[in-house]
């Protein structure tokens, strides 16, 4: 007796059938991301909640409330924000007291000052090599602009202000900090005890101090240290201790990269018959460099937000504009609306620079994930 | 060659390229430099000092102030030294960072637990919430946040909340606790359940590793803290009262007040630095790999217990020391308090530096406070790091 296998035979393919509509397409994208759990719920409504309170009256007091032209705070009746400083304060903003004549050469100076980066930012970029001459020349060029001097009419600096000034002090505590910074994270792990006991000395020192007392130094300490008959500009004397301030950080961002240098490479220069300095300034110091930009671009974003902190050794930087503004009886009490501006500025700079540090992280990302 | 006669620059040339002798040169030529810079600095400072007619020395330190302060955690007058005014700004300046640690410690907690959330909605405003104060200058939000409070109604129209609270452009006016007798047995009742809780602690770990019981130690510990401080409180006839702030023609009676520098610098450092921490977390979590995760899933943990026991000891790890640097950064970013008017030991500094002239003095002490206060941190961190660090085999 046979027994006849049991089996189903399915001669053709069923047809595809979508998903539960539970879980895909919108409705499934909602209940996965915004209502997964009541926890979840709770959260999204209370954001909902919180957006629905805030976004339209905050529009209504920036935009449609708001009054954009004038002569004073008394033109501004409707109940919103008063924008009308901006048609006579702006240039004051930009460029604090600078010449108005001279504004050109700042604007120069800013122009420039992407073709002295671009080589630096976009390593692919064609002509990149020519370029680079150009960046190196670039800080010499800007204070020239700057300052004046041959040919050009000559600004004091006590003159510069406004956004010009943070840039200014940035700028240059940047350029004059990576130098030294390397310094002195190569001398932090040098073999010789002095140099490395003296390095670890300056860097622990001035990041252990709040910048606000290295202000104090240059406004009151080192006019003392110096012989009465040799004045140093207080612009200048800022610059020198943001300097040293930053110099202190980019020292451990440096020593970081450095640290990630793997040792085969020390030992393969060595190998080579390099000595020192060739193999630190092409075998080590290209590689360290590399690792260590997103942290540089990151010290850079703070020491540019650092630079408002002048205003407590009274220079006329962005904030302290608008604080004498709004001190003024013609714009007394504007001051969300100057610090609102204000904080606009500082957000698109740094933003856009964090951002550029987070896509160069993931362009030096090597690892395999 | 002749053997005899060696030339006579031979020895230096060697010393030359003798490694050792080298750098020994270089470093005697490194301290001498320096050596003679500081000399310079010094001598122009004696220099420009006597010009001045001023006399080098902590001697000022004993001399009456003659300015006020207004907020104050030990007794001060006008009429105090200069070193007791300084005491007070440096305890000012403690009590801003540490109240700001804890909360910018919790926000940070918070909001880096919640980006990571499968909340879309929720990460997006935690996103914009960091971005925004990571990138805008602290200096800024501070005075942001200090006229916005001093924005607020006047004292006669005080916003009330609760009928206790009072927010008025003057600050934050609050019931204060009066402690009566008997008080202090509850403390005391409160330091024996904080002893109790340490030993039951250590002795369930103990239990814990040798035989693997577990022991409900979150409920104990607690129960152990606050009941018998509970009990002993309620024994004693509650020995605690509210001194309740009065509405007087001007102003208020009773309470306490706390100004509206303090509430602005601590609100505008805790959400500054909480969002540094935020990202500090963040990362710390992310860093901890999914197998981990995967594997105590596969041994039956439960979700709440992988993140105790395994997610969060390893991501500590790579959280403990920046997040160590973040709280040394709220320290030093409390001096900006000078901008608000706020007494903190830079702004007191600042004062008796106008007022006695000393500034080398002032400035000193400035460093040496901060480094101290900024070396004893990273002391206290890497003794905890290390602590907790992953022992290697």
């Amino acid at each position: 007796m046979t027994t006849q296998p049991f089996f189903r035979q399915q001669s053709e393919l069923l047809a595809e059938r979508p998903p539960p509509a539970a879980t895909s397409g919108v409705i499934g994208w909602v209940r996965a991301n915004l209502f997964s759990g009541w926890l979840s719920t709770i959260l999204t409504l209370l954001g909902v909640y919180m957006l629905w309170l805030l976004i339209p009256g905050l529009l209504d007091w920036a935009f449609f409330d708001a009054d954009f032209h004038g002569d004073d705070r008394f033109a501004c009746t409707s109940s919103g924000a008063c924008w009308a400083w901006f048609d006579q304060r702006i240039n004051q903003f930009l460029y604090g007291f600078y010449p108005s004549e001279q504004t050109w050469r700042v604007n120069v100076a800013l122009a420039l000052l992407i073709p002295a980066l671009a080589p630096i930012l976009f390593d692919k970029m064609p002509g990149a090599k020519h370029l680079r001459w150009f960046s190196l020349t670039y800080p010499v060029v800007a204070t020239f602009l700057l300052i004046g001097g041959v040919g050009l009419e000559e600004v004091p600096t006590h003159k510069f202000g406004g956004f010009m000034l943070n840039v200014t002090v940035g700028l240059a505590g940047i350029v004059l900090s990576l130098p030294i910074g390397i310094v002195l994270a190569l001398g932090r792990r040098s073999r010789m005890p002095i140099v490395r006991v003296l390095s670890l000395a300056f860097i622990e020192i001035f990041r252990g101090v709040p910048l606000i007392t290295l202000l104090f130094v240059a406004a009151i300490l080192l006019p003392m240290f110096l012989p009465p008959s040799f004045s140093l500009d207080l612009v200048v004397r800022v610059i020198v201790v943001v300097t040293a301030f930053a110099s202190a950080y980019m020292a451990e961002v440096i020593r970081g990269g450095l640290q990630a240098v793997p040792r085969g490479q020390y030992e393969a220069a060595s190998a080579l018959g390099l000595g020192y300095w060739k193999t630190m300034g092409l075998i080590v110091l290209p590689q360290a460099l590399k690792i260590s930009i997103p942290g540089i671009v990151n010290t850079f974003i703070g020491l540019f937000k650092d630079t408002t902190l002048v205003i407590v050794i009274g220079l006329f930087d962005v904030l302290n504009i608008g604080r004498t503004m709004i001190a003024n009886p013609d714009w007394l009490g504007l001051a969300v609306e100057t610090q609102v501006f204000i904080s606009l500025f500082f957000f698109v700079v740094c933003f856009s620079m964090s951002r550029y540090s987070v896509v160069l992280e993931q362009r030096l990302d090597t690892s395999n994930s | 060659m002749a053997v005899s006669g060696v030339p006579a620059g031979f020895e230096l040339r060697r010393m030359w390229t003798d490694e050792r002798a080298r750098s020994a040169l270089f470093q005697v030529l490194v301290v001498l430099g320096l050596a003679l810079l500081v000399a310079f600095f010094v001598s122009n400072t004696m220099a420009n000092l006597q010009a001045r007619g001023l006399e080098p020395g902590f001697g000022f330190f004993g001399d009456t102030a003659f300015f006020d302060i207004n907020q104050k955690l030990i007794d001060y007058s006008s009429q105090s030294t200069f070193g007791r005014a300084l005491v007070v700004g440096l305890l000012n300046t403690l009590l801003v960072s540490a109240l700001g640690i804890i909360s910018a410690t919790v926000i940070g907690f918070t909001a880096g637990v919640l980006r990571l959330s499968n909340n879309w909605l929720v990460g997006r405003l935690i996103t914009v919430y960091v971005e925004f104060t990571r990138n805008v200058p602290v200096l800024l939000q501070i005075i942001f946040w200090w006229s916005v409070l001093t924005g607020l109604p006047k004292v006669a129209d005080s916003l009330s909340i609760g009928g206790a609270l009072f927010l008025n452009n003057r600050g934050v006016r609050m019931p204060a606790p009066i402690l009566e007798n008997g008080f202090g047995w509850v403390v005391i009742f409160f330091a024996l359940g904080v002893v109790a809780t340490f030993f039951v602690g250590r002795w369930a770990h103990r239990r814990h590793m040798a035989t693997g019981l577990p022991f409900p130690m979150l409920w104990v510990g607690l129960g152990l803290l606050i009941l018998p401080a509970l009990i002993v409180f309620i024994v004693s006839g509650q020995p605690l009262d509210w001194d309740m702030p009065e509405r007087t023609r001007f102003n208020y009676r009773g309470g306490f007040n706390v100004t509206p520098e303090l509430v602005a610098l601590w609100w505008a450092l805790s959400t500054y630095t909480g969002s540094f921490i935020s990202e500090i977390v963040r990362a710390g979590i992310l860093s901890v790999s999914k197998g981990q995760t995967e594997a105590a899933h596969a041994l039956g943990l439960r979700p709440r217990l992988t993140m105790r026991k395994i997610i969060i000891p390893q991501a500590l790890r790579v959280i403990i020391p920046p997040l160590t640097s973040q709280y040394l950064n709220l320290t030093k970013n409390s001096s900006l308090a000078i901008a608000i008017g706020y007494q903190d030991f830079v702004s007191i500094g600042n004062t008796v530096l106008n007022q006695s002239g000393q500034a080398i003095e002032v400035v000193g002490i400035w460093m040496v406070v901060y480094l101290s206060l900024s070396l004893a941190t990273s002391a206290f961190m890497n003794w905890y790091n290390s602590h907790i660090a992953l022992v290697d085999r």
